[in-house]
């Protein structure tokens, strides 16, 4: 017990608990479900789960800073769909430049919620639930109900859900997941070290003492909000290469799955603590039931979003009620890191 | 005794208020409105400008008390969505559709408590609450029908939602007006009206006043849950068949409708009438734009609009009133 105490903190465990849930769905799914435990599998839930997560780690920036971005779907749906046009009106373009206009347009979109947000003082809910049917409408206007189609698509993005940076048999890495793994690990350090990322913390868990303790918050959160859009653009562009055809319904309700694998991945909802990886976990759990549901046999695929939803609430009160005992059991027995934090307060 | 000069400056302070602005607006909307359609004005217009929102701003009332309680129901269109399926369901198993009826309001009572037994008993905060169940409503409602539509309800059943009942005004106008009034009565005139706005104001002060907090808020989404049901009977009725994707999206209007009214979103300020002339002012809207060959599409971009304007604008007139202060006392220093 000691030593457990000793090593880990309490959102370790909970981390440690996350990974353990999802090794047990993938042991009851392989039981249920033939041929579950297999490549095959494995190659598609990674590469359907990369998008969520870049999606979750995304919603991670704003959520912990006290705000939520409900907007994040459909700025999906306008990048897949905008780039997927200038790609099909110009196969020649090179494809940096259509990653970096994706994620530009996606920082742009992100940036009007971040400015009435932090500038104008209106709530983040608000803001991007007007949003949210704000930027679908756009779309569905620039789009004239045309459809973008894998025919009128450049072959190098067709490729590109198809390529491997690592194989195992035939186990493969795909490029759009070791993607997802590079911004994950840059926006873990970020969080980590970075005198921004460390900002972001303190303005969630108390934005008045921020304040006074001289933090710009307004240009921290509204800079919050554009990284999250620009990796929602990201998201946009990675779907675009994972699906191709890319209609005016792209991205419909992403916003409701990153923040269910926020909460999931248990970043607090008011801000203050979290980390990518535990946001990264969420999208994989969820992104797994989504994926194993649709092939089990013994109850309707229908039931996805009714568990989704009570998965959501469960996750959330385990927080409510079981965190917070675990914090005070930590700082309990452990006298030494008790004195120790009492010290750094008052250094 | 109001001298002359004072009576007009209190007209003035009123229509210099939120609501005088909403008034103006309205009047432009009409008159711009009436200009470019004359058939605008007829009874049957208004009266079906009303009838084809009418689920939305009879829970938007409900929505009202919950805001100014300074809590958030997202779930009120998933719970539409589900009540609506559930009807359906009940009444392909051969349940007599009184009988239907009354199970789906019982079941809105259910959800309803159940959002409020998350949100009072283990306290957590509306706005995740009510966000999983947008999810998980709608889950249980695509539960029920699949991707099936369910049609063929009794005549009376759509008869009522579709039919005028007493002179022009079909069953759920009618509805709207006697909640409407009931609204007004208890949020402006009674005892647990007042309750609201001081637990919405302030929670810790309403809690040492000895205002039993919680129930309050139980009863308040209790309340939404079963409204919210009411207006999914009222969607099968009107529409005459159900559908997995019923009232999706329909909070954003109706969250707008609240919000435009001049409710604040953190709770503590705002009243019914605000609430009736911005229902009128989205109404009328939506309408203008429908007349003028306008895509239901773009109507809902302007309604996001409107719902980011109408937070910004009250926020904006506050900064500038600050800023206009500052300077107003350094001069005078």
């Amino acid at each position: 017990m000691n030593f457990i105490l000793r090593r880990f903190r309490p959102e370790q465990i909970r981390e440690l608990v996350l990974i353990l849930l999802i090794l047990l769905v993938i042991f009851f799914f392989g039981f249920q479900i033939p041929n579950y435990l297999s490549a095959r599998m494995f190659n598609r839930i990674s590469a359907s789960a990369a998008i969520i997560a870049v999606l979750a780690m995304a919603q991670t920036l704003v959520v912990l800073t006290r705000n939520i971005d409900l907007s994040v779907g459909s700025i999906v749906g306008c990048t897949a769909y905008f780039v997927g046009k200038q790609l099909a009106d110009n196969n020649e373009m090179d494809p940096f430049i259509a990653l970096l206009m994706s994620i530009g347009l996606g920082a742009i979109l992100g940036g009007f919620n971040g400015f009435f947000v932090a500038f104008g003082r209106v709530p983040a809910i608000i803001v991007t639930l007007g949003t949210l049917a704000l930027y679908r409408t756009i779309l569905v206007e620039y789009s004239d109900a045309q459809t973008i189609t894998t025919m009128m698509l450049p072959q190098w993005l067709l490729d590109l859900p198809r390529t491997n940076i690592v194989s195992y048999g035939k186990m493969h890495l795909r490029l759009m997941v070791g993607g997802m793994l590079v911004v994950l690990v840059i926006f873990q350090l970020i969080l980590k070290y970075l005198p921004y990322g460390r900002r972001l913390y303190a303005i969630g868990s108390n934005p008045e003492a921020a304040r006074i303790a001289g933090i710009p918050s307004q240009r921290i959160v509204f800079l919050a909000f554009v990284l999250c859009g620009a990796l929602a653009g990201l998201a946009g562009f990675m779907y675009l290469a994972r699906f191709g055809n890319i209609t005016v319904v792209a991205g419909l309700g992403f916003e409701l799955k990153s923040v269910a694998a926020v909460m999931v991945g248990g970043i607090n909802i008011f801000g203050g603590s979290g980390t990518v990886f535990g946001a990264l976990l969420g999208a994989i759990l969820i992104d797994l039931l989504d994926n194993s549901l649709i092939r089990w046999v013994a109850i309707s695929e229908f039931w996805r979003d009714a568990m989704l939803g009570m998965l959501i609430l469960l996750a959330v009160a385990a927080d409510a009620l079981v965190m917070n005992r675990l914090r005070n059991l930590w700082t309990r027995s452990d006298p030494q890191m008790k004195s120790k934090e009492e010290k750094s307060h008052v250094g | 005794m109001l001298g002359d000069g004072e009576l007009l400056t209190k007209i003035w302070k009123r229509l210099k208020s939120w609501e005088g602005f909403l008034l103006a607006i309205l009047v432009v909307i009409i008159i711009s409105n009436s200009i470019k359609s004359p058939v605008y004005l007829s009874i049957g217009n208004q009266i079906n400008l009303f009838n084809l929102s009418i689920e939305k701003i009879i829970v938007a009332l409900v929505m009202s008390f919950i805001i100014i309680n300074a809590e958030i129901d997202l779930s009120v269109g998933s719970m539409m969505g589900l009540s609506a399926c559930a009807f359906g369901w009940l009444f392909q198993q051969g349940v007599p559709v009184s009988a239907a009826i009354i199970l789906v309001l019982i079941l809105g009572i259910i959800g309803g408590a159940f959002n409020g037994f998350w949100i009072t008993k283990i306290g957590l905060p509306s706005l995740v609450v009510t966000l999983a169940m947008l999810i998980g409503f709608r889950g249980f409602a695509r539960v029920m029908v699949e991707d099936r539509g369910i049609t063929d309800f009794p005549e009376w059943f759509d008869a009522l939602g579709q039919q005028p009942l007493i002179g022009p005004f079909p069953l759920s106008l009618i509805i709207f007006f006697v909640l409407l009034v009931i609204a007004i009565i208890i949020l402006q005139f009674s005892g647990f009206g007042r309750y609201v706005y001081v637990i919405g104001n302030n929670r810790e002060v309403a809690r040492y006043s000895g205002i039993k907090v919680l129930r309050v808020k139980m009863i308040l989404f209790v309340a939404s849950g079963m409204i919210s049901a009411l207006a999914g009977l009222l969607f099968a009725a009107r529409v005459g068949a159900v559908r997995g994707d019923v009232a999706l999206g329909f909070e954003l209007d109706i969250i707008t409708m609240v919000l435009l009214g001049g409710v604040s979103i953190f709770g503590g300020s705002g009243s019914i009438f605000g609430v009736v002339l911005s229902i009128l002012i989205v109404l009328n809207l939506r309408n203008g734009m429908a007349l003028a060959n306008i895509t239901g599409h773009v109507q809902t971009g302007v309604i996001g609009v409107l719902l980011i304007l109408s937070v910004l604008i009250p926020n904006m007139q506050k900064m500038i009133h600050a800023v206009w202060n500052q300077r107003r006392m350094s001069i005078l220093k």
